[in-house]
């Protein structure tokens, strides 16, 4: 099922802060979202997710405008990611899983041991089943990623949103979870994320869209939306894109000095 | 390694809330009984075993002890049971909603609007039902004026901030329009009544009461309960909720007006009785966890309990009957201390 975003323009108020944003994206890769602080990454986020109304132009999936659609329907098909947080009630791990049933379930129902086993079954694909009984706002931060990854599974929708997945996460668990990112874009799931971090992009990305106020300034696979006059343009700072020997194809960003 | 310490910690912070949901739930029950039966059985008449005997075989009898039990006692602990279960159930339905424990179901004016009501009612002279219907009615008002405020004030931004801050608003001058009226009051026949009306008491309870207060509180209890698990989703914040599939408005717009007529016909009844949709909710998460599916009918089981319990210490304790909404007070604040104590200890 294709995201397509048609002319998409929207912001608060009077204030627009994304403007005419075009693009078409097919499930079974991943794609990348960058751009600079307050230049409308988490505004369109908002739009596709439909948690803001685009002032015009449309969303949508499958061909589809989004903007009647059900509550629970957009859920089945478009899951989201948030960054990790921590709710003020100490729920379960595997509570927070089963929420994502509620996409399912008439408004009356409350999960069922069918509805269990999928949470354990997402839970288990991510190696944290183990998590399942453990308290969420005790586990650690990259623990608390890969369980809300869990939840999206749990939601068995096409598409996958996330904010920053490897955000504020240590090496190791910025890897892992973007390894099991890659991973669920190759069994077939659509994955649209923003990160900060081009050389994520270079890593994992199939695509990548390249965001700078408001407007998308290149939209590519890495290698040639990530050149060294666009990033300049996009985060207003001089950077050189290299070549790391050791692994032929492989490119970092690094300052230029 | 630190995935190995996250869990065992995991494990040990598990240890209080040992049991799993449906035998805690089957213990309060039986928790509850018992409480329930020890309170028809005190009280300033002592009802021997044979006389419990006698009431059981034929009800209907004429005798002191059936008219004690009957008449008095019985529509008084349902009267507990059903304010107490009530107020706990619309607590923790909002402390969900409103992702914050420390709101209570007087959050958005619903106690003082009714509480308003009642004065109006006793200060034009009305009977007792009409002053029970306008107290009612006072309760739905002031919630329904927060709702539409709020929502005329937002049309952006987070709504559920700007309905609890429009809500303390409407909350805090039915409280002024309810002093203005003690003020107009009668100071020798009136203002007593008001006051005392006010403090919340059992002591004047009829079955009929019961029966016109328990129609909306029953009907307010249904839907949260029908509802509880989605209350979990809200927990996680209102965008979070709408992306997992939960029409948030709409579960939104039944838990405030469950709970609103649960609040509004528990004050129509006997009064303002405070702190249990505060208390109780935080009690019930210490034993059986957040997960609403068991958080809720929990707290229901617990706040019937511990009102029933209140209201046995208010008319044995002195020789007077004490207020029972003093006493709900008294005890609740302290004990919702000692509660902020635990939780802040078992962070650290």
């Amino acid at each position: 099922m294709n995201l397509t975003l048609e002319r998409v323009t929207g912001g608060y108020g009077h204030r627009t802060v994304v403007h005419e944003i075009e693009f078409s994206l097919e499930p079974g890769e991943v794609v990348c979202l960058l751009g600079a602080n307050g230049c409308g990454k988490t505004t369109l986020f908002k739009m596709i997710l439909r948690l803001l109304r685009p002032k015009s132009g449309c969303v949508r999936l499958g061909g589809e405008d989004i903007a009647h659609w059900p509550q629970r329907r957009l859920a089945r098909t478009l899951a989201y990611v948030p960054q990790m947080h921590a709710p003020p009630f100490a729920f379960l791990v595997r509570d927070i899983v089963l929420m994502a049933r509620a996409a399912h379930l008439p408004p009356f129902a409350s999960p069922d041991k069918s509805d269990r086993r999928i949470a354990d079954e997402a839970l288990d694909s991510l190696g944290i089943l183990d998590l399942a009984s453990a308290h969420y706002t005790e586990i650690s931060g990259g623990e608390r990623q890969l369980v809300l990854i869990a939840r999206a599974l749990a939601q068995q929708a096409q598409w996958l949103i996330l904010d920053e997945p490897a955000a504020s996460l240590d090496l190791g668990n910025q890897i892992k979870v973007l390894r099991a990112i890659g991973e669920l874009a190759r069994s077939g799931l659509g994955v649209l994320m923003t990160t900060h971090v081009p050389d994520h992009a270079f890593l994992y990305a199939a695509r990548v869209a390249l965001m700078s106020e408001g407007r998308i300034l290149a939209m590519d696979t890495p290698g040639m939306a990530l050149t060294e006059s666009s990033l300049r343009k996009a985060y207003g700072v001089e950077v050189r894109v290299v070549e790391i020997s050791a692994r032929p194809g492989m490119r970092m960003v690094v300052p230029s000095f | 390694m630190a995935s190995a310490s996250t869990s065992e910690s995991a494990l040990e912070c598990r240890k209080p809330r040992c049991l799993d949901g449906g035998n805690a739930l089957a213990l309060l029950a039986l928790v509850l009984v018992v409480v329930a039966i020890g309170s028809a059985a005190i009280g300033s008449y002592s009802l021997s075993l044979h006389d419990w005997w006698s009431v059981l075989r034929a009800p209907t009898e004429n005798s002191t002890p059936a008219i004690v039990l009957l008449q008095i006692r019985l529509p008084r602990l349902l009267a507990c049971l059903l304010v107490g279960s009530g107020l706990a159930l619309a607590g923790s339905s909002y402390q969900g909603l409103f992702n914050n424990p420390m709101v209570s179901p007087d959050i958005l004016g619903a106690s003082a609007g009714a509480g308003f009501g009642a004065a109006v009612g006793i200060l034009l002279g009305f009977d007792f039902v009409a002053i029970q219907a306008l107290s009612f009615a006072g309760g739905l008002v002031a919630v329904l004026l927060a709702w539409v405020l709020a929502a005329g004030l937002c049309r952006r931004g987070d709504p559920v901030l700007m309905l609890v801050l429009v809500g303390i608003l409407i909350g805090s001058m039915f409280t002024a329009l309810i002093s203005l009226t003690k003020y107009m009051a009668d100071p020798f026949n009136k203002l007593p009544v008001i006051t005392f009306w006010l403090l919340g008491s059992f002591a004047s309870i009829t079955p009929k009461d019961v029966r016109l207060a328990g129609i909306p509180i029953v009907l307010g209890c249904i839907p949260l309960l029908l509802l509880r698990w989605r209350l979990n989703v809200l927990c996680m914040g209102e965008q979070e909720a709408r992306t997992l599939g939960v029409n948030t408005g709409a579960l939104r717009f039944m838990v405030i007006v469950c709970a609103t007529l649960i609040t509004a016909a528990t004050v129509s009844m006997c009064g303002m009785v405070g702190w249990i949709g505060l208390v109780i909710p935080h009690l019930a998460r210490l034993i059986v966890g957040p997960n609403h599916k068991i958080l809720l009918p929990a707290a229901a089981l617990m706040g019937g309990g511990f009102l029933l319990l209140v209201d046995d210490v208010a008319r044995t304790a002195g020789p007077l009957e004490i207020p029972v909404g003093v006493l709900t007070a008294l005890i609740g604040a302290p004990f919702f201390l000692f509660l902020l104590m635990r939780e802040r200890g078992s962070e650290a």
